[in-house]
């Protein structure tokens, strides 16, 4: 799956560290990075984590990839 | 049929069947093609990019990616929805004959179009001299490429890495490099640290934090020439003080260029700033009279802002491409009155040495600035920008939360210095000087002069110039 975090709005609440830390990190006490690729047996957590972000910056693929990468 | 029952006919029939081409597949010429379907446009659409990756995200590039914890290819952007598109990648936009509305591609075709969306974007600014920037061990930072490679040599590791130039990209590879224990060396020609986006104020703020990371920051230099071995990889860079710095990865981070070349003969306001266009994304011709079928959204877009005193304002911030891309796409496909205006306060981020940099409104239009909150020995602080007893800026250290409530004053054109928030105030609120450099100017060569005498026949004519 992949995600973006709009961290404009991100506010450093830091409930996605909370409920998905192995996608979700805190570099000091604000300052967000994440996996935007996570492995798709961590979709549970990792929309739980975008359910709980009280700015919702946390952007969700919806197609699962079905657009692949076509060219031309 | 009425004139408004025909217009209204030629609406319907253009979002059935129109052709739509975006130039640039990137984060605005994503957001836009899905916001085009979103509105309804059923026509066909193109989205042409020069780069063989569709559309990945960019902020990640210079953070987690460098750090080696996220691989490059990893940073494709979240689809919304199908966009159905006919996706030309790997090929760049060379031309535009607005005559005939067609888009010319570097293979020779042409792509025909009713509506255009130009979001070609920036590319980063090489070193300026080509034979050192060909050496092996010298990168910019702005395309998935980049990061890869940049990873792979910081991974290595290098005995040392130079940046050049201390603007945010500089900024956080130099964090990059100690968080990785590697020794770096930051030269940077004005006096501190992102001077020229947060002032002089908040760049030595900037700069102790860089120094206690165990950064060697050297401010006021310029590089003056890199130096190569005999197998053409960069040893050594010589300053402009006389010095030499002994480094084998060097990062130049200096700045952006807009990609406007290829609208070169096109007649649109396009230059060095960008692509001129309305607040509603639709491009200016070289006349500064609006067009009707072009329109301009993300890094490379120019619009007058009404809190900035209808400043020509671009925006390189991710917010700004994704706001942008949706109203020009909005606009793209209704009518006047229904045009929807981009009034984006703008406002970015940075991660770096662990402290969470945030930013709303255009700090360089101040010239005062005040803390407001927090504490700066702590590096957890807010502070507001002033200009004429007005506040256009707000910049917070690790003070995120705090940034709603000053861009709702700056949107409101409170005064300045700002009411006090009433919460974690410092002993000392007396807004000083922010000390920014000068703007620069650019260039004594017009892109653009006047032709005609009649005033009938008066029209501007764009002059490219030797780059």
């Amino acid at each position: 799956m992949r995600i973006a975090v709009d961290l404009n709005r991100c506010q450093g609440y830091a409930q996605c560290v909370y409920l998905a830390h192995e996608d979700f990190r805190l570099t000091g006490q604000e300052a967000l990075t994440y996996e935007p690729n996570p492995d798709d047996e961590r979709r549970l957590q990792v929309e739980r984590a975008a359910a709980a972000c009280p700015v919702q910056a946390i952007v969700i693929d919806r197609l699962d990839g079905a657009e692949g990468s076509a060219t031309s | 049929m009425t004139v408004p029952a025909t217009v209204a006919e030629l609406v319907r029939e253009f979002r059935a069947n129109g052709r739509i081409v975006i130039v640039g597949a990137s984060l605005a010429g994503l957001r836009a093609a899905e916001a085009l379907r979103e509105e309804g446009f059923t026509g066909s659409l193109t989205i042409i990019g020069d780069e063989p990756y569709e559309p990945y995200d960019r902020p990640p590039l210079s953070k987690q990616v460098l750090k080696g914890w996220v691989s490059a290819d990893h940073t494709k952007l979240p689809r919304l929805r199908e966009v159905n598109a006919q996706w030309r990648l790997g090929v760049a936009a060379t031309g535009l004959d607005r005559a005939a509305k067609q888009v010319r591609l570097a293979d020779g075709e042409q792509i025909p179009y009713d509506r255009l969306l130009i979001a070609t974007g920036t590319r980063a600014r090489q070193w300026p001299n080509p034979d050192e920037a060909a050496l092996d061990g010298v990168y910019t930072l702005r395309s998935r490429d980049d990061a890869a490679q940049l990873q792979k040599a910081l991974a290595a590791p290098p005995s040392r890495v130079m940046v050049i130039g201390a603007g945010f990209i500089g900024s956080e590879v130099a964090s990059v490099c100690r968080e990785l224990d590697l020794p770096v060396t930051v030269v940077e020609r004005g006096s501190a640290p992102l001077v020229g986006a947060l002032g002089g104020v908040i760049g030595e703020i900037a700069a102790e934090m860089q120094r206690d990371h165990g950064v060697d920051l050297r401010c006021g230099l310029g590089v003056s020439s890199l130096e190569g071995d005999s197998g053409g990889h960069v040893r050594r860079a010589h300053l402009s003080d006389g010095t030499t710095i002994d480094a084998d990865v060097v990062v130049a981070s200096l700045g952006s260029i807009r990609n406007v070349e290829w609208l070169e003969d096109a007649g649109l306001a396009s230059g060095f700033w960008g692509v001129g266009c309305d607040a509603g994304g639709r491009a200016f011709d070289v006349n500064g009279v609006i067009t009707d079928s072009i329109y301009v959204a993300g890094d490379v877009a120019r619009a007058p802002h009404v809190l900035y005193e209808y400043q020509f304002l671009a925006m390189e911030h991710w917010d700004n491409a994704v706001l942008g891309a949706e109203v020009a796409a909005h606009n793209m496909v209704n009518l006047e009155p229904h045009y929807r205006p981009h009034l984006l306060l703008p406002g970015f981020w940075s991660g770096q040495f662990g402290v969470n940099i945030k930013s709303v409104g255009v700090p360089p239009f101040g010239d005062e600035i005040v803390f407001t909150q927090g504490s700066v020995k702590e590096r957890h602080f807010a502070a507001a920008y002033g200009r004429r007893g007005r506040i256009v800026a707000a910049v917070t250290f690790d003070h995120g939360k705090w940034l709603e409530y000053y861009g709702k004053l700056i949107e409101h054109s409170g005064p300045f210095p700002p009411p006090p928030p009433g919460w974690d105030q410092p002993p000392d609120m007396k807004p000083i000087p922010a000390e920014f450099p000068q703007p620069g100017v650019p260039t004594a060569i017009p892109d653009v002069v006047l032709t005609g005498h009649d005033p009938s026949e008066r029209r501007a004519e764009f002059r490219s110039r030797p780059r």
